[in-house]
């Protein structure tokens, strides 16, 4: 199906995906040690199961999950455990890691066996089947995909969105995944369609991936319930309330979540998980990642596993061509700045993307002209010039009246911004402040 | 691993578009009708254009050198302001008006109120008016095109209190490219116009504002005179309202910034502009409708936020 669906407000970044999209999906090399974080999930971080001196294999759990929002993790190789420390944290600060050092004979562990085909499990099993591979949202916002799918029994959900627009500039790791492994992504669509019970099935895909869209509907074409959907390329059309609405014409309703609206949201790499985890019984223990940037000699879209440090991996990629200026975990509208390269590559890790110092500098803020273009592609529809005034004067009250709480964090305004105002930077400010209030007051 | 990463949060890349780039966008956009204004007044026009801009310029690396601030010239946006003032003064000014004039909407009205951005009127409109009003002799001594420079009535003037075109008004055609009396930029219509869809194609400008400004006064102007074509159209070409529709009321600093804001801005330059030009005591009225609606821009914008995406009402 060929229609151009779009949402409003948003920003055209240039795309520079041309470095790594025609470049095939290549295994990384085996490491000798890996890093592995107990927390690659939004929620609380696990508690490890292992000890120094253990002997692990591929796909035994090492972490154990803490409270329903969290996520298990499981070795990516089979060796020694070396030590349990702090590393560096992709998103910021620091995070507790186990460390193992590989054997090199990827024994893999005795559970691990295939699941079975999903149609003749319930929704409870599938589901089951998700939580204990420990799979989260593998586009970068790595919410625990069990959490996702146990849908409220009072919500009443009838449209599951697969993304793959990858709207983020320089990505693509679900291109190539798109079209590498398009009949993956669509079993575990439809597995986890069965799971949560919903009839409709989209899968949206920007329209500068034509291929991409041609290998889905090909892989698609059985089934009539799943429409590939071709979005407009514009950012952040990936945005799960973005795509909710280019797709079904919805709006989740503020600060609810897209059940509200009806759907659910997951990305294609996590659907091609799942089909992975439920004909294998692997758990989410390596993932594809684009290595891309003009600091990087060779970009690629490399699959690696999870705990590599990512200096071995830039190093696979023909190492720093020039010197490299900012190391950004994920796409460069919404990544994390890395302070050095020793981070790891964890369930998140959509790419790996170096900038030369010259790239890496962001412009001197002047001014604000009062333009009016951060207020015209807001996708949230809100004013940022104004918040982020209020921000910087510390008035949060007024930045809340301006509806501060339903920014999404997109970055399309500083993005556009002709006087370089840091706008995102003091919104989220904002919102951490205005947060941190509420929860002061409720206690 | 050598050197040192520079870390910030994202987003990690930017548009190129710059403040200076916007500027440019407008000088370029004033080209045909500056280019226009030299051609019909010749050395007048010219001496006018730089003694505003050259003013304008030095006026702001005064003001901040003096107060120790960053200075901007660089941006551009002082270069805009002397050149829209210009545009906006008789060809027979005498040399300290345009200077008066520079010096006025650069530190009076521009960096009194914090610089770019934060005028909360529009620089070259302000400095006009005042200038109008000090010294209307000067300001009312529009002269006819030519190196000759002598003097005559504005077409609008041809209209004022009437309900049709007299027939010794100005012909539209000399409307349309400008052989009329007038300020420097007020001339020709059709250089303004062309100069307003390049602002428009590039983003600079939005619709809204010219549109609804232009729109209004022909609805108003149509129905006043008893659905007179002619009469419409010679009071959209005379006078400021293309100069002020396209390039003065467009002003990011001093107009809303809302989308339906900038609707109601414009609906209110409209009204107002044709109330003064129909039943005041001036033949033009644009200059002050913008000015009053610039005030009452920030209330605009207080009333009319857009809906927030999945906003429940």
């Amino acid at each position: 199906m060929m229609k151009f669906l779009t949402f409003r407000g948003g920003v055209h970044p240039h795309g520079y995906k041309e470095a790594t999209a025609d470049i095939k999906i290549e295994k990384a090399d085996e490491p000798s040690v890996v890093y592995i974080p107990l927390q690659q999930h939004i929620g609380a971080p696990c508690k490890p199961l292992v000890k120094v001196g253990d002997r692990v294999t591929v796909g035994e759990r090492i972490g154990e999950p803490q409270g329903f929002v969290s996520a298990a993790v499981h070795s990516s190789v089979s060796g020694t455990v070396k030590a349990i420390n702090m590393i560096p944290n992709a998103p910021g600060g620091e995070v507790q890691a186990i460390v193992i050092e590989s054997d090199g004979l990827n024994e893999v562990h005795s559970s691990i066996k295939p699941i079975g085909d999903f149609e003749s499990l319930s929704s409870e099993e599938i589901i089951n089947a998700i939580k204990e591979a420990g799979i989260v949202g593998m586009g970068g916002a790595t919410f625990p995909t069990h959490v996702k799918l146990s849908i409220p029994p009072d919500k009443k959900v009838d449209t599951f969105i697969l993304n793959g627009a990858e709207c983020e500039p320089y990505l693509t790791s679900d291109h190539r995944l798109m079209l590498e492994s398009p009949e993956d992504i669509v079993y575990g669509l439809r597995a986890m369609m069965k799971a949560t019970n919903v009839e409709t099935g989209y899968i949206g895909i920007e329209d500068n991936k034509p291929d991409a869209i041609k290998s889905m509907e090909k892989a698609a074409e059985k089934y009539p319930n799943i429409k590939v959907v071709s979005l407009k390329t514009k950012y952040p059309q990936g945005s799960e309330k973005q795509l909710i609405y280019s797709c079904t014409g919805r709006e989740v309703p503020s600060g609810a979540l897209p059940a509200d609206a009806g759907a659910v949201v997951n990305n294609v790499a996590t659907a091609a998980q799942v089909a992975k985890t439920l004909k294998t019984g692997m758990p989410l223990v390596e993932r594809i990642t684009t290595v891309t940037g003009s600091a990087i000699a060779n970009p690629k879209n490399l699959s690696i596993k999870i705990g590599v440090p990512i200096k071995e991996i830039i190093e696979q990629c023909g190492g720093y061509s020039k010197t490299p200026g900012k190391i950004i975990m994920g796409g460069p509208m919404m990544g994390f700045a890395q302070h050095s390269d020793d981070v790891v590559i964890a369930k998140g890790a959509s790419g790996i993307l170096v900038f030369d110092e010259k790239e890496a500098r962001i412009p001197k803020p002047e001014q604000c002209m009062r333009c009016g273009k951060c207020v015209e592609i807001c996708p949230a529809n809100l004013q940022p010039l104004k918040i982020s005034a209020y921000s910087l004067k510390n008035m949060m009250e007024h930045a809340e009246k301006h509806r501060a709480l339903d920014c999404i964090e997109c970055g399309s305004c500083s993005f556009i911004c002709p006087s370089k105002r840091p706008l995102l930077h003091s919104m989220r400010v904002a919102k951490r402040s205005i947060i941190a209030k509420k929860r002061k007051q409720s206690n | 691993m050598e050197g040192k990463l520079f870390v910030s949060s994202s987003p990690h890349i930017r548009d190129e578009n710059t403040i200076q780039k916007v500027m440019l966008d407008v000088l370029i956009a004033l080209l045909p009708a500056t280019i226009g204004a030299l051609y019909y007044f010749r050395t007048n026009g010219a001496k006018v254009i730089l003694l505003t801009v050259l003013t304008a310029v030095v006026s702001e690396l005064i003001f901040q050198k003096v107060t120790k601030r960053p200075v901007t010239i660089n941006d551009l946006s002082a270069v805009v302001t002397g050149l829209l003032l210009a545009l906006n003064l008789p060809a027979s000014s005498p040399w300290w008006l345009p200077v008066l004039g520079a010096v006025i909407a650069i530190i009076i009205v521009k960096q009194f109120f914090g610089g770019i951005g934060h005028n909360f009127m529009n620089p070259a409109l302000a400095a006009r008016i005042m200038l109008m009003i000090s010294y209307s002799g000067h300001m009312t001594s529009w002269v006819k095109p030519g190196p000759d420079a002598i003097s005559g009535a504005t077409p609008l003037s041809f209209i004022k209190g009437a309900t049709e075109v007299p027939g010794n008004a100005p012909s539209l055609t000399d409307l349309l490219f400008g052989n009329i009396g007038g300020s420097l930029g007020e001339t020709s219509a059709i250089l303004l116009i062309l100069g307003g869809i390049y602002l428009i194609y590039r983003g600079v400008i939005s619709w809204e504002i010219p549109t609804v400004f232009i729109g209004t006064v022909a609805a108003i102007t149509l129905v006043f005179g008893q659905f007179d074509i002619y009469y419409t159209i010679y009071h959209l070409l005379a006078g400021g309202l293309m100069i002020g529709a396209i390039y003065m009321a467009t002003d990011y600093a001093s107009a809303p910034v809302t989308p339906r804001g900038r609707i109601y801005f414009a609906l209110g330059c409209g009204i107002i502009t044709s109330i003064i030009r129909l039943f005041g005591g001036y033949p033009e009225g644009v200059g002050f409708s913008i000015l009053l609606m610039n005030i009452a821009a920030p209330l605009i914008d207080k009333y009319t936020s857009p809906r927030v995406f999945g906003e429940v009402k």
